[in-house]
């Protein structure tokens, strides 16, 4: 199945172009200082001169809450940056180089086309936080304590997707944009309406940032769960690839 | 083959096409003509389905565009005007991976990789990467890449536009030696490589099609026979036109300083009795040309009257 080959060469792009060492990089680079700026932060905060007395002891200690949380909110905000910057050219940079109309007058159809791009993407997001967790799993224990595997796995995995959620939305952006420029513009708006609509009351239990706080919760223990997030994620990055498949569809090139 | 009936292209009021018709025959290599702007990409976008049509009908290798679009990418091969590849891809790979997407097996797609990098000239670089290509060497490679599965139908958008002359002839003979193993529809507005190549002519203006025809038939068609001579003497060449106007086979005289151009009604005649009245009237001639239309006369001749209109 042709899909195949073009996945093929998709991953061997992201390789080549460094995209994938781009990602690995700031996610692996995130993971490992997350816990050690954990630690570090309530000493450096201690060590300014001049802080009145009394405001040092009140700083608390570090914990493995901190670590954790330290983790996952650089884990967003990186994570998300790179599922804009990397997938905005995707498709709209093929169009503008003109090499999607050469590979489309070739066996290539369109949907493989599109397919191929995120599930490279998603295997280039999903091996750089595959490396990224494993460091901070490990200076974690290293300066705090063991986290638990299964739900420190399971938060990752929520990670990811609301990553790719993103990641979708970006596609849907390259797709239906004539140049890079103007994908980045829609990606931009993209990200600033789900993550509006994340942060207002009621609505956030249903959008991809709940995921961040539901794998939190979970890897400390916590009972709260986000199901309505979850499924809706998966909605929504089903959703995005259908309409980029439909405007794709019938696209001039 | 390849057929266009009534072939309609509307970009908001613009009229990229209007009314196109054509007919290539299998295995004949049809040179598509028109100044800029006529609608010659959009027809190449139409029939390689990158873009669709406002209205009309296009069949190629018996593919029914608007029906069957998708088994068209086997049948088809299509050079675009820029071809544009993977900079980080080597040629070796951008053909294999080519020759994978059209089902060739591991031993066919190395020696098809092999054959078409020496057919363009690109064996010494097919381990660079493209990235670093010359517009004439992207233009080569993009006619190894449209050749990989051996097409039927050959889409060639202004295929030698970017190649020195070197480059140029290599392309066109190889162009030529394709002539009966596929059918060739090449855009160009290098009338010369047209003329070269071609064996049938189509002349596009503001998207109609205004004539299309074999070539020699065309070049017969319009052809205004011209005899030009070249005398020693500016009087006794004026002394000689003066005689010839009377002449019922010639049509228009014209005479430039030494040399004498005579429009004929009748060929046969002309040579028969030209040479004999310049040697009757003791002319020395240092030239004398049995002139031929270019392929440019008649294509000016042609769009300049369909712009008139």
């Amino acid at each position: 199945m042709n899909l195949f080959i073009i996945l093929r060469k998709e991953l061997i792009q992201q390789w080549r172009t460094k995209h994938f060492l781009i990602v690995a990089a700031v996610l692996v680079v995130f993971g490992l200082a997350s816990p050690l700026l954990a630690k570090l932060t309530p000493d450096l905060l201690k060590s300014i001169p001049d802080m009145p007395a009394g405001l040092a002891d009140m700083i608390p200690e570090p914990s493995l809450m901190d670590a954790v949380t330290q983790y996952v909110n650089n884990m967003s905000q990186f994570g998300i940056l790179l599922a804009l910057l990397m997938s905005m050219g995707s498709v709209a940079q093929e169009k503008e180089r003109g090499t999607a109309s050469m590979m489309l007058t070739h066996p290539v159809s369109r949907l493989s086309f599109l397919l191929a791009k995120f599930i490279a993407l998603a295997v280039v997001f999903a091996a750089s936080l595959t490396l990224s967790a494993l460091g901070c799993w490990y200076y974690t224990m290293l300066l705090f304590d063991a986290l638990p595997w299964g739900p420190f796995l399971a938060l990752n995995g929520l990670m990811l997707m609301a990553f790719l959620v993103y990641v979708a939305a970006t596609l849907l952006c390259s797709t239906v944009a004539r140049s890079q420029g103007t994908a980045a513009g829609l990606a931009f708006v993209a990200l600033v309406l789900i993550a509006g609509i994340g942060s207002l009351p009621r609505l956030d239990e249903y959008m991809p940032g709940r995921l961040f706080r539901w794998g939190t919760a979970m890897t400390m223990g916590g009972s709260e769960t986000a199901w309505p997030a979850f499924w809706i994620s998966i909605g929504m990055i089903i959703l995005f690839l259908g309409i980029a498949w439909l405007v794709f569809r019938r696209q001039e090139l | 083959m390849i057929l266009v009936e009534n072939l309609h292209k509307h970009y908001g009021a613009v009229h990229a096409l209007d009314g196109l018709n054509m007919t290539v025959e299998i295995g004949s290599i049809y040179g598509f003509l028109g100044p800029n702007g006529a609608g010659k990409t959009t027809t190449l976008r139409i029939l390689t389905g990158l873009a669709r049509s406002s209205s009309g009908k296009a069949t190629v290798a018996g593919i029914d565009l608007a029906k069957d679009g998708r088994s068209l990418s086997s049948r088809i091969g299509y050079l675009p005007e820029e071809p544009a590849f993977y900079p980080w891809m080597t040629p070796g790979e951008f053909l294999d991976y080519l020759g994978k997407l059209h089902g060739l097996s591991t031993a066919e797609r190395a020696t098809r990789t092999r054959e078409l990098l020496e057919l363009v000239n690109l064996a010494e670089s097919g381990k660079r990467r493209m990235g670093g290509f010359s517009r004439g060497m992207r233009q080569r490679m993009g006619l190894a890449a449209a050749l990989v599965h051996r097409p039927e139908v050959l889409l060639l958008d202004e295929p030698v536009s970017a190649l020195d002359p070197s480059g140029r002839k290599e392309v066109l003979d190889l162009i030529g030696k394709l002539s009966g193993q596929c059918t060739v529809l090449m855009s160009s507005h290098i009338l010369a490589d047209v003329e070269r190549v071609c064996n049938v002519v189509g002349i596009v203006a503001r998207g109609r099609m205004v004539v299309q025809s074999p070539r020699e038939a065309l070049m017969q068609q319009y052809a205004q026979p011209v005899f030009e001579m070249e005398g020693k003497e500016p009087a006794s060449m004026k002394r000689w036109a003066d005689l010839l106007k009377d002449y019922p086979w010639v049509s228009k005289l014209n005479q430039d300083n030494h040399i004498l151009r005579v429009t004929v009604s009748d060929v046969e005649r002309a040579r028969k009795e030209l040479l004999a009245s310049a040697v009757g009237q003791g002319i020395i001639l240092s030239r004398y040309q049995e002139m031929r239309p270019s392929l440019e006369d008649i294509f000016l001749q042609l769009v300049n009257h369909e712009v008139a209109q």
